[in-house]
């Protein structure tokens, strides 16, 4: 049976990382869809406990391999172990993380399989492929969609001839959700062989500080970003909700900061950081050109504002006129209404 | 025996820049009219590339990209700021390569040189941002990898040790040779194109070489080796001069989040 798997990140604490679990819950919809199975493969030490916490997301299977020498993550171990593991089960579909880790072993994968790959996703479907030349029609296709050349356009894009059809996710961008807290899967323990020996000596990890979670808004795909019209510390946590609903990271005006609504990392602008996300929501912006100069690059950019003449509005692709605190939770419900 | 050092590199649109004539009608890219550049973490790649060569003597630096024969203005870019060689793989038959194609054909260039101690590439391209071809060409020359490099800590003939800036943190890693690492925008800038090299390469050609001269099997180049196609393109470029006004009204909001998920930007 071809199936969908799921390659695991583990977090600092030994947990199963967010974006893997809301790839499950993607692959979850998939092996539902395509009336297969949803495995997962995780890779690490003392990784039980890790692997149990799966099958809340509608896991089949976990195929576990544990070894001290599969953590902390290195490109070959974690190599030498799943490609061996996919060409003996032969999924139809591997779904990664868009991550420093995904990103660096599903390329090497795909090489080595010959296979198609596709980087960071923003939607992953299930349908039909017409080849345009050949005439011949592919059923149960994945579509791996995603946004290319700077964000100026959308692609869909299929591997009809290859297996297995693997994509890469970027963190927050699928959601996260139990499907079944009762439901229940089973461990494969995966049979490590000579080849991790070897694997081992290539590259050694000197020294690693890796930090819980920090704040990084560079390289968001969606910021909720307040300024001073924003009022106060309390109404920023508005934005902090809006931002964790939608999967957005939320960024701020100097003033903003300046003022104590959040925290200085979260400052955009000439003495910030420079964004380009796919989408920038200004609330209580007026835009001043040194703010601008942080995130006139974004893909699209929506404005709310009471101001119908704040400056932010001549590179706004949306302007909503109105009072932030009032419009994002009209917003907020709208968009839980058509997710639905 | 002297140090051999490759680095990949791709001349790309600039896609920061992307004008109202960047889209032809039909979806595709009409490349005819947007600027090109040297690929950002390309450069990267070659400075680390010439740190490298600056601290062992007699060590030599080929840089290496694929296109068009007008991407040769990126190799010559290259041996003016201190690469001692390089080509354009500059074939019809390189066309429509995904990465994995792409991989091949490039790994395939560098198996022709013999011995290789290092190859630098940058962590992406800005054009399709995927950061796949520097593995895959590591996967095809059986030669691990680190990616993510940002400083190049110690290189010596027995191996190299570099700094990788992660998500959440930083991890230096230490490799034998030979390895390819990948360098991501936070590295030190390229140095600046020498006069007296300009000068002396003026006239130079850059040397073009095709699919014949890599020894490459041809079904695993261009669009018949490369497994991924394109089923559709969906054109999103918006004006930025004109902002649509919207009502703060649940029908009008409505609408808008609906537009959004549509376009796979929420």
């Amino acid at each position: 049976m071809n199936n969908v798997l799921v390659y695991c990140e583990l977090s600092e604490k030994n947990t199963i990382a967010d974006i893997s679990l809301e790839l499950c819950t993607k692959g979850r919809q998939l092996a539902t869809r395509l009336g297969c199975r949803l495995q997962a493969a995780v890779l690490g030490s003392q990784v039980g406990e890790a692997a149990a916490s799966l099958y809340p997301y509608g896991v089949d299977d976990v195929f576990l391999a544990d070894d001290k020498r599969l953590s902390p993550y290195r490109n070959l171990p974690h190599f030498a172990v799943l490609s061996k593991l996919i060409q003996a089960q032969q999924p139809q579909i591997v779904l990664f993380g868009a991550s420093s880790v995904g990103r660096d072993l599903a390329p090497r994968i795909a090489s080595f399989l010959r296979c198609g790959l596709t980087a960071d996703c923003t939607a992953l479907e299930i349908g039909s492929h017409e080849d345009a030349k050949t005439g011949k029609t592919y059923d149960d296709i994945l579509y791996q969609i995603r946004p290319a050349f700077g964000g100026n356009i959308i692609a869909t894009i299929v591997c009809p001839e290859t297996r297995p059809q693997m994509a890469t996710v970027r963190e927050g961008v699928m959601k996260k959700e139990v499907y079944d807290p009762a439901y229940k899967g089973t461990v494969i323990p995966v049979r490590l062989d000579a080849s991790l020996d070897s694997a081992d000596k290539a590259v050694e990890i000197l020294s690693r500080e890796i930090e819980e979670q920090k704040i990084d808004i560079k390289g968001a795909q969606i910021i909720v970003a307040g300024g001073y019209g924003m009022g106060s510390r309390e109404n920023f946590q508005l934005l902090h909700r809006f931002a964790h609903l939608i999967g957005a990271s939320v960024g701020a005006t100097r003033a903003a900061v300046d003022a104590g609504f959040c925290e200085s990392e979260r400052q955009i602008g000439q003495t910030g950081v420079t964004v380009r996300p796919k989408l920038y929501i200004a609330c209580g912006i007026s835009g001043a050109v040194q703010h601008r100069a942080g995130m006139d690059q974004s893909a699209k950019i929506i404005s709310i504002n009471t101001d119908p003449d704040a400056p932010i509005n001549a590179i706004a692709d949306y302007t909503i006129v109105g009072d932030a605190m009032t419009v994002i939770p009209q917003f907020m419900a709208c968009y839980k209404k058509n997710l639905k | 025996m002297s140090f051999r050092i490759v680095v990949l590199a791709k001349q790309v649109p600039d896609t920061h820049n992307v004008g109202a004539d960047a889209m032809n009608a039909d979806g595709t890219v009409n490349r005819s009219a947007l600027p090109v550049v040297f690929n950002p973490e390309d450069l990267k790649a070659l400075e680390m590339a010439l740190q490298v060569k600056d601290r062992m003597p007699g060590a030599t630096v080929t840089v290496i990209t694929m296109g068009p024969p007008r991407a040769g203005e990126i190799i010559k870019d290259a041996l003016n700021r201190g690469a001692d060689d390089g080509f354009v793989l500059s074939d019809a038959r390189f066309a429509g390569a995904d990465t994995l194609a792409t991989s091949y054909a490039l790994s395939q260039a560098i198996r022709q040189m013999g011995r290789v101690d290092l190859i630098f590439g940058g962590r992406q391209a800005i054009d399709g941002d995927t950061a796949q071809v520097g593995p895959q060409v590591a996967e095809k020359l059986d030669m691990p990898q680190i990616t993510y490099a940002e400083e190049l800590l110690d290189v010596d003939a027995g191996g190299i040790s570099v700094r990788r800036r992660l998500e959440r943190g930083i991890e230096c890693v230490k490799a034998k040779l030979p390895v390819l690492v990948t360098v991501t925008s936070a590295a030190a800038d390229c140095r600046y194109p020498n006069a007296h090299r300009m000068l002396r390469r003026a006239k130079d050609e850059v040397r073009m070489v095709n699919a014949d001269g890599i020894g490459a099997d041809m079904d695993r180049l261009g669009l018949k080796g490369s497994p991924t196609k394109v089923k559709q393109i969906v054109n999103v470029v918006l004006s930025h001069k004109e902002s649509v006004v919207i009502e703060p009204t649940e029908a009008a909001l409505g609408e808008l989040s609906a537009t959004l998920i549509k376009a796979h930007i929420l």
